[in-house]
């Protein structure tokens, strides 16, 4: 290969490494062995996902148009990607036009220094938030914080998380790790003024949380958001939620930001009856989600009256510049993907180190962040925390095909990690598997496995890389015979003459039955 | 039909027992098998694993060996090497092969089919003239459910065995966390999905666990092996060949 890389484009940046929260301390392997071990999460998780699954099944499973839905999901996402440049500048003029600001934010450095300023702008020290990805993923509340600025979670299990000074482990049950014993320790220790006779009855936990909110709503001047659709065409913010608090922060206040990943663009309005049937219905497995909040601009009189649209892209630049990251990008985040992963069910949302987890989590993440910027990066574990088993795929609404990415994803870490063990014995195997004569001289080798096995034909152990395996399987020894072998001697040619005589004589007696 | 039989590098090596199963199910069935003594490996756990330029020469050695048109299909007992075939060859071909490959791969991921999809699907044959006497329960294999999408054409035709115990096995469809190199690479998690399996296959009290596919079947049989369980596996292929006549024999170690 030439060594002149003139003309060679240059890649657009990805997250900056050391920011945000996007990359766990540890590899995936070593991660998920700490949280497997917790007894708590795995039963909540297995209980949590399982009934989400079927409430899932049923709500998606009674619209006869549901595949044509997801067909139009696809479509309309993969449409927005294809040409996101000019819907972005469409929003930012609808936006703009209806009395709104619009900052762009090239990383979550970026858009934390510009919340940073506008919430210091207003001269208010704290501000109330709305569940949103996009801000925890740039660790905004992280940022404020450091800043001086007391940034509050109004969703129920977001503020859980908050008062514990955890992190979120699932994207749309960010508290499923927790039971009530230990979130009535959490009010108690955190809430100030709390009353200190309060139960674990789930009503009165989330009456002492209502309390705590409503007086935040009443007095705050700021809020924060994300969102899960901006139109293009109008200008329209979209936030779907469950609880209400959503609407209380994003109308009661006076000044409104909004953090929006700029893949979360859709061309028209008339788009949202597609997502607004896949979002709830995928995600919570509900027909609609209780509050459907849509904004456009400014108000006079109604809602906020200075309005801030940051649009960030920390990476998405550099994912849709990537065949995998381009279809990648069009997640709804609906978590779906994640209730029936099997491999999520067990090792959790924390043990792949980043604000998305699961499947998508694995794909995604890399692609924002890489997955080779510093040596050993866990990023580079993340797409093979997968069996392949495929459940992703067919839960998602916009038909991502999740693993199929991870496959490719292999290969671009296999092509950017240079010569490793595997890599040589990958050659190594390819290279004896393609000479006939060198594979059956192999296989003989294999039947040097018998001398290892048991008298009863079992391996129990078995030397690195192969010792995890061994902790909790039985290896056969390999069979006497190959099938090749086997069907080269006598006994074979015997078997299969007397298969093709029983099909004669099978034949002969249905022909004398007629 | 002349038929050519894939092997496997696994099922010809490790799990010789299914293979023979088959050959003597497809020739019991009237057909003419025959095995391109050239054949090898797929390739797959090249490509799952991330590598596609070192799998090139394997792809080739496939289609060459399967490609002669006297070759009217090509059958393998195992969902995972046809979806591998019929997915991700013309992966590697596209990105790494040349013309004469992408043409070689394309003829003969048309002809190429899992064992119970050709039973059912090319050879319309849902009952083969089984006998197995036995309580069976049967797990359907990711790669044979979400990438070849066979459904249930492997009930089907252990439905029409003769004096069959079929029970059904609960939460069927979640992965038994065998995964190729995920089950060394992740072998904790893997663990942790697999004791889920075994809790459900151990719940419905068969003698016999089967699949379509040799590679989850030395997964979980190595598993029950390891706590001891009543429960052997067996692969489709195996129950599929027992005849009255002929009725099926332990001669492998219980796995
Ligand atoms: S990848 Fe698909 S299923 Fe997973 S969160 Fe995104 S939209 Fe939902």
């Amino acid at each position: 290969m030439s060594s002149t890389f003139l003309g060679m484009p240059a890649t657009p940046p990805r997250s900056p490494y050391g920011t945000g929260n996007l990359r766990g301390d540890r590899k995936f392997p070593k991660a998920a062995h700490d949280e497997l071990r917790n007894e708590q999460l795995r039963r909540n998780l297995g209980r949590a996902t399982r009934t989400i699954r079927a409430k899932r099944l049923n709500v998606t499973g009674e619209l006869p148009d549901w595949e044509a839905l997801r067909e139009a999901g696809s479509a309309i996402k993969t449409d927005t990607m294809n040409r996101l440049p000019e819907l972005l500048e469409q929003l930012e003029r609808k936006v703009t036009e209806r009395g709104g600001t619009v900052h762009w934010a090239r990383d979550g450095v970026e858009a934390n220094e510009i919340v940073t300023r506008l919430v210091k702008a207003t001269g208010s020290s704290d501000v109330i938030k709305v569940k949103s990805m996009a801000t925890q993923e740039i660790g905004l509340n992280e940022h404020l914080e450091s800043v001086g600025i007391t940034p509050y979670e109004t969703d129920l299990a977001e503020l859980i998380v908050q008062l514990a000074h955890d992190k979120p482990s699932h994207i749309l049950v960010p508290a499923i790790h927790r039971n009530r014993d230990e979130i009535r320790q959490i009010f108690l220790k955190e809430i100030p003024g709390v009353d200190p006779g309060l139960d674990n009855v789930p009503a009165h936990l989330a009456a002492a949380a209502r309390a705590y909110l409503r007086e935040k709503f009443m007095t705050t001047e700021v809020a924060v958001s994300g969102a899960n659709f901006g139109i293009a065409e109008t200008g329209t913010l979209a936030v779907v939620e469950s609880e209400g608090n959503g609407r209380m922060c994003l109308t009661m206040p006076d000044t409104l930001i909004t953090v929006m990943g700029i893949e979360k663009v859709l061309p028209r309005y008339q788009d949202l009856e597609v997502f607004l049937q896949l979002l709830p219905r995928s995600s919570t497995g509900e027909r609609m989600n209780p509050y459907t909040s849509m904004w456009t601009g400014v108000t006079p009189g109604d809602g906020p009256q200075d309005f801030h649209l940051v649009l960030l892209d920390n990476g998405r630049t550099a994912a849709l510049a990537d065949r995998i990251g381009r279809e990648a990008l069009n997640c709804i985040r609906c978590s779906a993907c994640l209730n029936v992963c099997p491999v999520y069910e067990r090792a959790g949302g924390h043990a792949y180190g980043s604000t998305y987890p699961g499947p998508i989590g694995a794909v995604l993440t890399p692609q924002l962040a890489g997955m080779h910027a510093a040596k050993g990066d866990p990023n580079s574990s993340l797409p093979y925390a997968s069996s392949l088993c495929g459940a992703c795929f067919d839960a998602c609404p916009v038909k991502i095909d999740i693993p199929s990415l991870l496959v490719e994803l292999r290969h671009q870490n296999t092509e950017q990690s240079g010569t490793t063990a595997e890599k040589l014995a990958m050659k190594a195997a390819a290279t004896v598997m393609k000479h006939p004569k060198l594979f059956t001289a192999a296989q003989k080798g294999a039947g040097i496995g018998r001398l290892v096995g048991g008298r009863d034909g079992r391996i129990s152990h078995l030397p690195p890389p192969f010792n995890g395996w061994s902790e909790s399987r039985d290896t056969a020894a390999p069979p006497k015979q190959t099938f090749r072998s086997w069907l080269a001697s006598a006994e074979g040619a015997q078997a299969m003459r007397a298969a093709a005589g029983e099909y004669e004589k099978n034949r002969k007696q249905k022909e004398e039955e007629k | 039909m002349r038929i050519g039989l894939f092997a496997t590098c696994l099922g010809d090596t490790l799990f010789p027992e299914a293979v023979k199963s088959t050959a003597v199910l497809l020739a019991r069935l009237g057909h003419d098998v025959v095995f391109p003594p050239g054949q090898t490996c797929c390739g797959q756990m090249h490509v799952n694993t991330g590598y596609q330029r070192e799998p090139v020469p394997l792809v080739r050695n496939f289609a060459e060996q399967f490609g002669d048109a006297s070759i009217e299909a090509v059958v393998m007992p195992s969902g995972s090497c046809a979806g591998s075939v019929r997915h991700q060859h013309e992966i590697v071909a596209e990105r790494y092969g040349d013309a004469s490959l992408r043409a070689g791969v394309a003829t003969v991921k048309a002809k190429t089919y899992e064992l119970s999809e050709f039973l059912v699907d090319v050879l319309d044959a849902e009952d083969v003239g089984a006998y197995f006497p036995h309580r069976v329960t049967y797990h359907p294999t990711c790669h044979s459910l979400r990438m070849l999408r066979v459904g249930d054409k492997p009930l089907k035709l252990l439905r029409a065995v003769d004096s069959i115990d079929l029970v059904e096995l609960p939460e069927a469809d979640s992965c038994c966390g065998f995964g190729g190199t995920f089950a060394v690479k992740n072998a904790e998690t893997s663990t942790a999905m697999l004791q889920d399996k075994m809790r459900n296959i151990a719940g419905t009290d068969a003698e016999v666990c089967t699949a379509g596919d040799s590679s989850c079947l030395m997964h979980i049989g190595g598993g029950l092996s390891r706590i001891r369980s009543g429960t052997r596996t067996l692969h489709l292929a195996q129950i599929l060949s027992a005849t009255r006549t002929s009725p099926y024999v332990p001669t492998e170690a219980v796995r």
